[in-house]
């Protein structure tokens, strides 16, 4: 294999929903594969949600197309799609209070022959994952116990478990303190450079800005734009979407220059 | 360091393993014609292996035909009662879930309470019980279906509806009830004994029971991917709606069978999985059969108590409280940060 592997994609395609017959999405359309970290703007209520819960086939009924690796999404079973994308969700109380391995262990299921149970192999994926992330120290702690960010590094090192190479993020940022946004942020900007595609919404435009490599903005359950953020993302687009105004600045650092939004007080 | 934590698992297992088999000779052993120590355990062996009689025939008898249903009985419907609320507990994510959230204990004893009515023998009130357990929570599932949005939640309430149903029933049962006779032996039932399982009852009920506590035990692991929810859990490639169906129907077996042949035995099923949890963990490929082993050697014990404490029967199903929930109370004061 030459080079990034180019069967890992996603397409959707003049996607439209309705719960009953209130539409919450329509006429969502990208193309996203491989070493790309997509980000997903948007209000709350813009079909964010509805739009993962569709990728990852916990909704059905929607019309158009989803393509996973170009399989068409309906065709695929549970399994067979959890295979190929995996779901981290926001970082939540737990209701049982498993430990970080425990925790990580389950992402090996669908790896697993149904009704065997994890064993050396397994563990060993999750030894690995856990060192991937630096969370090995939290192997016997229970989730309960640990920080946000915490947290949240566990349920990427559960979804890494599963070997899916989509990864679906709900808004991973949001619950976490400043430190622990960007330490999660640079994690996932790791992992979109390492052969996965990263799918991810967040309240949050320089996230965005700074490391995603596509973004896709919806407004009102409709794709407005999709593209490179520095071509998308300008205050007139900040100021259509949020109802704010922004300024865009080029911040000289070490590292060079950094775009940042400025807040209009 | 890691496997050691897997292996850990399997001692656990075994250690509860090895107390179970102790108590269950012990409660074998004692009673109101009690049997030494040794005897009991030697006439185990010569059903196996051929040695010489030390024993009477009259502790044969004791230990074969009085004893033996009794506390394979006790043993049964504790390791039943535990495993289907742990697996309820972790099906719909709420660690205050008993197995007869959907109905099962409450429709078994309106079934129960009915054929008593009636004047019914023994095997009609326990077959009643079994077959109205079961629909009350079949009706229960079938009402679920229409919540979409939120399945799990959906099935609670159904269930808390269709029980309250079904306690109701009962209820209009006792009040019309001859308080002579009927009513004392609705009372008992209720309450909950092992005291009258014969051996044939004993055979039928083991059935359900064993076959929904191997389809539990199959389950155990996926059991830990479904207490984070039906999102995270399909999207980790669980099919929820067939584990829910899958699950479900076992405990349900499960509970309408004990009941059936027991009575209401309360307490059990909503704490020992607790216990469970607090000695070996969350890990349902652990938990699982530790709270197998731990109701029944719980029950057996509590069983032993309410044959010899008084010169007549206590119910069982007082008696799991009584003797239960200071211990759990004891346990939250000594290690409340493991709840």
């Amino acid at each position: 294999m030459t080079g990034k592997d180019m069967t890992v994609s996603i397409k959707v395609e003049d996607l439209q929903f309705s719960y009953k017959n209130n539409p919450v999405l329509h006429g969502v359309n990208f193309f996203a594969e491989a070493d790309q970290c997509i980000c997903l703007l948007g209000e709350n209520g813009a079909g964010k949600t509805t739009l993962f819960r569709c990728l990852l086939g916990l909704l059905g009924g929607y019309s158009g197309g989803i393509y996973i690796d170009g399989i068409d999404g309906k065709n695929l079973s549970i399994r067979q799609l959890a295979k190929k994308i995996a779901y981290i969700p926001q970082a939540h109380e737990p209701t049982f209070n498993y430990t970080v391995f425990e925790t990580v262990l389950m992402g090996t299921s669908v790896l697993m022959d149904r009704f065997h149970t994890p064993g050396q192999r397994e563990c060993e994926t999750v030894e690995q994952m856990l060192s991937l992330l630096n969370i090995s120290h939290l192997a016997e702690r229970g989730y309960a116990e640990i920080s946000g960010g915490e947290r949240q590094l566990t349920l990427i090192a559960r979804a890494l478990a599963q070997r899916s190479r989509i990864l679906v993020m709900d808004e991973p940022t949001a619950n976490l303190d400043y430190g622990n946004q960007f330490r999660v942020m640079r994690q996932v900007k790791q992992l979109a450079r390492s052969g996965y595609l990263v799918v991810l919404s967040t309240h949050n435009p320089e996230h965005a800005l700074l490391y995603s490599d596509k973004v896709l903005v919806l407004k009102d359950g409709k794709a407005m734009i999709y593209g490179a953020p520095e071509e998308v993302l300008n205050p007139a687009l900040i100021h259509d979407v949020y109802g704010v105004s922004v300024e865009l600045q080029k911040m000289s650092t070490a590292q060079g220059d950094v775009p940042v939004f400025v807040p209009c007080i | 360091m890691i496997t050691s934590k897997e292996k850990r698992g399997k001692y656990y297992i075994a250690a509860f393993a090895a107390l179970f088999v102790t108590v269950f000779v012990f409660s074998i052993a004692t009673g109101r014609y009690p049997i030494p120590f040794r005897e009991v355990v030697r006439v185990f062996i010569s059903r196996l292996i051929d040695i010489p009689q030390t024993w009477t025939n009259e502790m044969e008898l004791v230990i074969f035909r009085i004893r033996m249903p009794r506390v394979l009985a006790g043993a049964l419907v504790g390791a039943a009662l535990s495993s289907a609320g742990a697996a309820f507990q972790g099906l719909f994510r709420n660690p205050l879930v008993s197995p007869d959230v959907l109905g099962a204990s409450s429709g078994a004893g309106f079934g129960a309470a009915l054929m008593l009515l009636f004047g019914m023998n023994y095997a009609m009130v326990s077959l009643a019980a079994f077959v109205s357990g079961v629909i009350a929570v079949g009706g229960a599932y079938l009402i679920s279906i229409r919540a979409r949005r939120n399945p799990t939640l959906g099935m609670v309430l159904a269930g808390i509806m269709i029980s309250s149903l079904f306690t109701a029933g009962t209820s209009y049962v006792r009040l019309v009830a001859d308080p002579n006779n009927v009513l004392p032996a609705i009372t008992f039932w209720l309450m909950g004994s092992v005291a009258n399982v014969r051996q044939s009852s004993l055979i039928w009920a083991a059935i359900p029971i064993l076959g929904g506590m191997l389809v539990l035990l199959a389950c155990r692991w996926k059991l830990n991917l479904l207490t984070t929810g039906e999102d995270e859990a399909r999207a980790m490639g669980v099919n929820t709606k067939v584990m829910r169906i899958v699950i479900v129907s076992a405990a349900t077996l499960i509970t309408a069978a004990s009941v059936a042949i027991s009575g209401i035995i309360g307490w059990v099923g909503l704490v020992i999985p607790h216990f469970a949890r607090m000695l070996v963990g969350y890990d349902y490929r652990v938990m699982m059969p530790v709270s197998m082993l731990m109701g029944a050697t719980f029950l057996m014990l509590v069983d032993v108590l309410a044959r010899t404490i008084a010169i007549a029967e206590v119910p069982l199903g007082v008696l799991t409280a009584f003797v239960g929930a200071p211990f759990f109370l004891y346990l939250i004061l000594d290690r409340g940060n493991r709840i």
